[in-house]
Order: C-alpha cells, then structure tokens, then sequence
C-alpha cells in the first residue's frame, strides 16, 4: 500500500523537495486557504467573568460532550446518564475537565455539595474509626498522578460513526489527593479485612466492592483534578480513584469506606457476575485491558486529499504503563512502531503518533498497543477465538471491549468506522 | 559476616519496625473519631450474612399496599412493569435460566439481602431513608414474590431475607482473585 514510514531524514529530503516546488506530501492545499494580510481580526470585548475571573475558551471551539447511545441526559426525570468525551478534538493527554466523560450507573441528579459540610469517614473493620472533613484530607501527604478513567460500557458498534461514539466514554486527567493506603494505616486495618465498600451520596448512593489489596496498592482519595477541585459531574468534592479499574469503582461525592471481610454484592457489584462458572469468566470483571484508538483520523472526518498525515491516538491499559503502540495502514497486513508524544505513565492515557503519507488509494487504519506486564490488546477475531465463538455478525466482545479499532479511509478522504 | 548480610539483616530489622509501628498508631493524628451512632447512622451496607439488618418484618401483601402507598406505582407501573422507570418484574420469571429473565431488580443477585439494600438505600427516587425498615422487608417480599422467587404468606425479616434462596443459586462466576500487576485474563489474547 501507500503508507510509508517516515524516518527524519526522509522526512528533510522532503522538506527540501517542498522548498523546490515539487512534494508528496504537500500535493493537496489545505481547503480554504486564503491570503494573508496584516488585518487584525475583531476583537474579544473583554471585562466579563468569562475573560477575566474564569477564563472561557474561544467561541470558534465547539468540541462538546454528547449523551452516549441516544439515551437523553439530562432525561425527563432530570437524571444524567453517560456522556461521552469528544476525542476526535482530544489533543496530548490530558482531558480538560470540561470535556471529562462522566457516566452515572443507574442514572442520578448531580448533588451539589457544599466542602465545608462535607465529611468522608472510614469505618468496619478497622482500629480506629475516622471522619475527614475536606480540611484534614488536605493537610495530609498528597500524591499528583494522571489516570485515565473508562466506563465499562465503552464499545465500538457497528451503528457507532465517530470515535467518540465508539470510544468516548474514556478520559484522562491529573489527579491529586491522599494516597486510600496512608488513611488505611492510621484507622489500622484488623485482621480478616479483605475487601472494601466504597459509597457516595448520590441518591442511589453507588457502592462497590473492592479488594484491600487495590487499596493498599495505589487507590487515590482525590479532591483535585487538573489543577482545580474535582468538577461535580466528577465527584466534587472527593472522588475515589481506582486506577486501571472500570469506571464504576472510581465512587464519585465519596462519603464512606467500610472495611469489610467479604464481597458484599452491592446492586453494583451484582452486574459484575457471570454467567457459566468457568474459569475463563472470573478475572472478567475490574481491570481494564489494554487498548488503544486512533483519534485523527477517524470516524466521520474528511481527509482533504493524499499526502502527509500525523495519524494520532491514544492508548490505556488497567495493567500500568503502555510499553508499545503499533499502528497499520493498511488494514492489519503490516504493524509500525508509533512514537510516543511524552512518556506514558502507568494507568494513564498514552499519546502515540506515526507518520503518514496516505497515497489516495481506499486503506483502513488500525492500532494495538501493549502494556508493561506484556498484555497485546486484541482484534475481535482473536477474542471472538478465545472464547470459543463465531466470529460473526452477531458477535459481540463479552465484557469489557478493548477490540482493535479499525477506521476505513475511502478514495474521496472520507473515514468510517471499521467494524460497521 | 560480609556487608551484604549485615545490610540484609539491618533491612529486616528495618522492615520489623516498620510493621510495629503500623501496628502502634496512627502518624498524622489527623481526622475525628466518630461516635457509635454516627456510624450506625450512616452505616447502610447491608451484606450477605444479613448482620446489619435492622429489626422488623413485611410480607409481599403487605408491600403490595407500601408498593401504592408511597408511588412507586408512579414511576415503576401498576404491577412492577411498563412505567418510565426500570421494570421490576420479569417477563418471564419462571424460565429455568435466570440470565433469561431479564436484567431487573438484583434478580441474578445470590442473595435476597442486595434486593432489600438498594430499596434502603436508593427508593424512592429523591425521598431515599424515608422508608421504614417494615416497609422495605414487605417491599422486598413483595418484588421477590411477583419474580415467583418467594411464595405470598412468606415473612421476611432479619433472620428469614439472608436465607432466601435466590434463582441463580451458585451458578457464577468465582470471583477474581486480583493482585497487583497482573493480566486481566489469563491467556488473553494470546
């Protein structure tokens, strides 16, 4: 196929055939192009709270959320339910806050809580009971890390047109807070503690069941996000993170930890169970497996004409760090190392790019990235054989789907989904 | 006796401290203990051994009656099915293979006591604590029977509700045994 992988001084001898007046890669002029002139543009009138004490961003940016699936949030109940983050827009690693996905289980108001009202205690099976006010919480040691979040429920369908119907309920943010495991040592867990419930105060109050050895490990209780507190939509004003697990045990306007010596098959818990005890459906449930998607181009963009493209996207994994991204152009056959645009940290979105000069003809793009424990996220065929099923129209990726994405690119530049 | 040993068993005694002092207290100090009845209060995690359920009782024709009464009607439909809100009764509760009956209530759950949890703690929408613990053990028994889980006259209360025998039986999936750093399925992909 067309693609071709850039090495940097392949990449000065074309610059230098650009500055003679000939290029692959600058065959198509950007759409739209029009002289230049000194003229300034019109003018921000600017005193208000949106330039001044809270800055908005420009008018002209009109990446936004959207409900996921078609189903209305708020509803008529005035309930939110999932909203899916605009990726395709998403540039580096970090999701502004604005554009986070939040996801709620069984839909739920957002509760708008006051921080100095707010108390976070730790109780069960535990030396000490304790209760946090937000103020205690930040006069102890904090930790800062990036974390990705992603909703179980983030699957491709084949109705699905742009990656952030296919991807969006996933985001990456910083995260700060102290450390589940330093306030874990000064309530002194008992003996037999194995498990924990975490709950917030939402109405339905989500409560999950977690191992202690999560908590010990790296579970953060968070009240920043992205250099301010944590948005409501997220938690506001504490949310537990849980890195590398599934959405929902990340309990957002967390209000109480109960320590605990056995699963406690809270209404969230009980959707994690499985049909058919076989060994394979065990370790189906908690941690996200390793995956990776191509943010530009993809579904529902337009490629202007042939010559040179960043590809871009990101990669994740619920097992630490991504070690590897592959990126093909031609539709699997052949897999290229990707560069990473800074160095990727455990459970937190990666940024990968791989140069590309698209020659006009009809190719599907596609990634796969590996993680620091070894794990390969898969295609669909190899998942639908590693569980023993047809890999058919009616397949569909039992729990969590981190399926290879693959994006059609046709003659005209336009980008579909793969799987569609 | 080399370096490397004496460094080995200055490590040990460094990791023994360690762990006493762990044992010994808290380090920071900082935080309120809480009293038994905040924590009681507060404290709505019901498990599987029912230990924390409140007093009280309710059978299914008593909470047909709470099931009017305080609107679930409303939102949920006359008889658990076709309002706006989730259908809490199956289409089909008496197909043997419970993945077949539809995902409403906690009805794959293993234990009856998640059913009487999440009315506790998250019904009715916006009015959530109002209910008493009677009027969710007769809820309960009156969702469980219209699922032909439970028959009519059965009472439920804090003995009885842990002992139900749900529909799913123990046919699920051991639960994980997660550790850190490992993969999520074992042999996946490839």
């Amino acid at each position: 196929m067309g693609s071709k992988r850039f090495n940097r001084r392949e990449l000065l001898k074309s610059g230098a055939t650009l500055a003679g007046g000939f290029t692959l890669g600058a065959a198509a002029p950007a759409l739209g192009q029009e002289p230049m002139t000194h003229a300034s543009p019109p003018m921000i009138k600017g005193d208000n709270d949106g330039q001044i004490a809270y800055g908005d961003r420009s008018k002209h940016v009109k990446s936004v959320r959207i409900p996921h699936g078609g189903r209305p949030s708020p509803d008529n109940f005035g309930l939110t339910f999932h909203v899916a983050s605009p990726l395709q827009d998403s540039v580096g690693v970090i999701t502004p806050s604005s554009l986070h996905y939040f996801a709620t289980t069984r839909g739920s108001f957002l509760p708008d809580i006051d921080p100095r009202e707010h108390r976070f205690m730790i109780h069960g099976l535990v030396d000490r009971p304790l209760t946090f006010t937000m103020e205690d919480l930040k006069r102890l040691p904090s930790v800062t890390r990036l974390h990705f979040i992603e909703c179980a429920g983030n699957r491709s369908s084949r109705r699905a047109k742009t990656v952030q119907e296919t991807h969006g309920m996933t985001s990456c943010a910083e995260w700060t807070g102290v450390l589940l495991s330093t306030l874990l040592k000064e309530c002194g867990l008992k003996g037999g503690a194995s498990w924990f419930v975490a709950e917030g105060v939402e109405e339905v109050k989500g409560a999950s069941s977690m191992p202690i050895a999560k908590a010990m490990d790296d579970c953060i209780v968070a009240y920043g996000m992205n250099g301010e507190a944590v948005r409501p939509q997220n938690g506001f004003p504490l949310r537990l993170m849980v890195p590398g697990f599934e959405g929902i045990f990340h309990t957002k306007w967390l209000r109480r930890i109960k320590i605990v010596d056995r699963y406690y098959m809270n209404y969230n818990d009980y959707g994690h169970l499985h049909e058919d005890a076989k060994e394979k459906d065990a370790a189906l449930s908690y941690q996200i497996g390793p995956k990776s998607v191509i943010t530009f181009p993809s579904g529902g963009q337009q490629l202007p004409g042939k010559g040179f493209y960043e590809i871009s996207g990101l990669a994740w994994s619920g097992g630490g760090a991504i070690k590897l991204v592959e990126v093909s152009t031609d539709g699997g056959k052949k897999w290229n190392k990707a560069e990473f645009k800074g160095t990727p940290q455990r459970m937190a979105h990666a940024r990968f790019a791989y140069q590309w000069n698209w020659d006009g003809n009809e190719t599907e793009l596609q990634s796969r990235c590996t993680d620091e424990i070894g794990q390969v996220q898969p295609s669909r065929a190899q998942i639908a054989k590693y569980w023993n099923k047809p890999f058919d129209e009616t397949f569909s990726v039992p729990g969590l789907d981190n399926s290879i994405q693959p994006w059609r690119i046709a003659k005209d530049g336009s980008v579909t989904n793969g799987n569609a | 006796m080399g370096t490397r040993r004496v460094f080995l068993i200055a490590f040990a005694f460094a990791l023994l401290i360690g762990v006493s002092a762990l044992a010994q207290g808290p380090t920071y100090g900082v935080g309120r203990t809480p009293t038994a009845e905040e924590i009681r209060a507060l404290d709505i995690s019901i498990g599987p051994t029912g230990e924390e359920l409140p007093p009280g009782k309710g059978t299914a024709k008593e909470g047909a009656q709470v099931y009017r009464a305080k609107g679930c009607a409303g939102c949920h439909g006359a008889a658990g099915i076709g309002g706006t809100a989730p259908n809490l009764k199956s289409k089909d509760p008496k197909n043997p293979d419970v993945w077949a009956r539809g995902r409403i209530l906690p009805l794959r759950a293993p234990f009856a006591t998640t059913v009487w949890d999440y009315i506790n703690r998250g019904m009715p929408l916006n009015r959530e604590g109002t209910l008493t613990a009677d009027e969710v053990y007769a809820l309960t028994a009156y969702l469980l029977y219209i699922n032909d889980v439970i028959p009519e006259d059965e009472t439920l209360d804090a003995q009885s509700l842990p002992k139900v025998k749900m529909p799913i039986g123990d046919k699920y999936a051991s639960l994980p045994d997660w550790k850190p750093r490992t993969p999520r399925l074992k042999g996946y992909p490839y």
